[in-house]
């Protein structure tokens, strides 16, 4: 029989991207960071519900497609014309879930925490959309893709969120068991610019 | 690679979808009365056409809505996307050359 390791690591303590992110270059025009804990909610609901989550959230739910809205530290990431992915950086989950959860109690929706389920990774400077282009055919020209922008895409084979928060400024939601892959094609999409 | 315009999104690539089969197939509302030819035509049957096809067309990498598409199967020209529930359009039927993609 072979023995099953009696320690268990809680998922969300261990960042998938800490050892790669400790050999990583300092390449200025593609700078690549490991963002930190977040909570994140998966919030799917109707009509009625949208309003009342938005004020509870304290950002209101964008209804433009591919954009986000942010205020006081928090995203609000539309996803689908019914889904959203809220996101507060180095916050605890629980407080945000049970807030959002009072505001829409009664209302026809889905709220799922899902905080440990993806990392984030900061793209930056001035060849930041040059290397997401090295495996996503999006057009990131600022026309096509300006600051505020957000949606579901893919890097290589991975799903991502993409996110560009200033024009050299790009986050990469993905989910944890991508993120080493995502995170090494990066690196080699800007071993050219060292 | 093909570009399909998501009707909520806009232009996408190809890689971003997933093909759905035909549009427009209702699901029977009383399947216990139909004989075993017409569930057999509902399940299994398709139109098959050469020429323009309504088809349903899922955005599974971006907003995740399902949506329908004309597309010409001689071609693989997709002439028109419009959101699931809307009627086929009326089509003018522009051809790949007339496009100016
Ligand atoms: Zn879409």
């Amino acid at each position: 029989m072979v023995e099953s390791p009696s320690v268990i690591t809680p998922l969300a303590a261990a960042n998938p991207l800490t050892a790669l992110a400790a050999v990583s270059r300092d390449i200025a025009a593609a700078r690549l960071a490991a963002l930190g804990d977040a909570a994140r909610l998966a919030f799917r609901g109707r009509e009625a519900a949208i309003g009342p989550a938005g004020e509870a959230f304290g950002v209101a739910l964008p209804r433009e497609a591919c954009r986000f809205n942010a205020a006081n530290g928090r995203f609000a990431f539309w996803l689908g014309p019914d889904e959203w992915l809220l996101l507060v950086p180095d916050a605890e989950p629980a407080p945000l879930f049970a807030a959002i959860e009072a505001a829409t109690s009664g209302l026809p929706h889905s709220l799922v925490d899902v905080s440990a389920r993806s990392v984030g990774i900061e793209v930056a400077g001035e060849k930041a959309a040059f290397v997401l282009n090295q495996g996503n055919p999006l057009d990131l020209s600022l026309g096509a893709f300006p600051v505020g922008m957000c949606t579901r895409t893919l890097f290589h084979k991975a799903e991502i969120v993409l996110v560009r928060h200033a024009p050299d400024v790009f986050h990469l939601d993905v989910w944890r068991s991508f993120a080493p892959y995502v995170w090494e094609l990066l690196e080699d999409a800007r071993r050219e610019l060292a | 690679m093909l570009i399909i315009t998501c009707p909520w999104c806009g232009a996408r690539p190809e890689t971003e979808f997933r093909y759905g089969g035909e549009a427009h197939i209702a699901r029977p509302a009383d399947p216990s009365a139909l004989t075993d030819q017409e569930w057999a035509d509902f399940l299994y049957n398709r139109t098959n056409p050469k020429g323009l096809h309504a088809e349903r067309w899922r955005h599974i990498h971006g907003c995740g809505r399902y949506f329908n598409a004309l597309r010409d199967t001689v071609s693989d020209f997709l002439v028109t996307t419009y959101k699931a529930g809307e009627p086929r359009p009326e089509n003018s039927r522009p051809d790949v050359e007339g496009s100016g993609r």
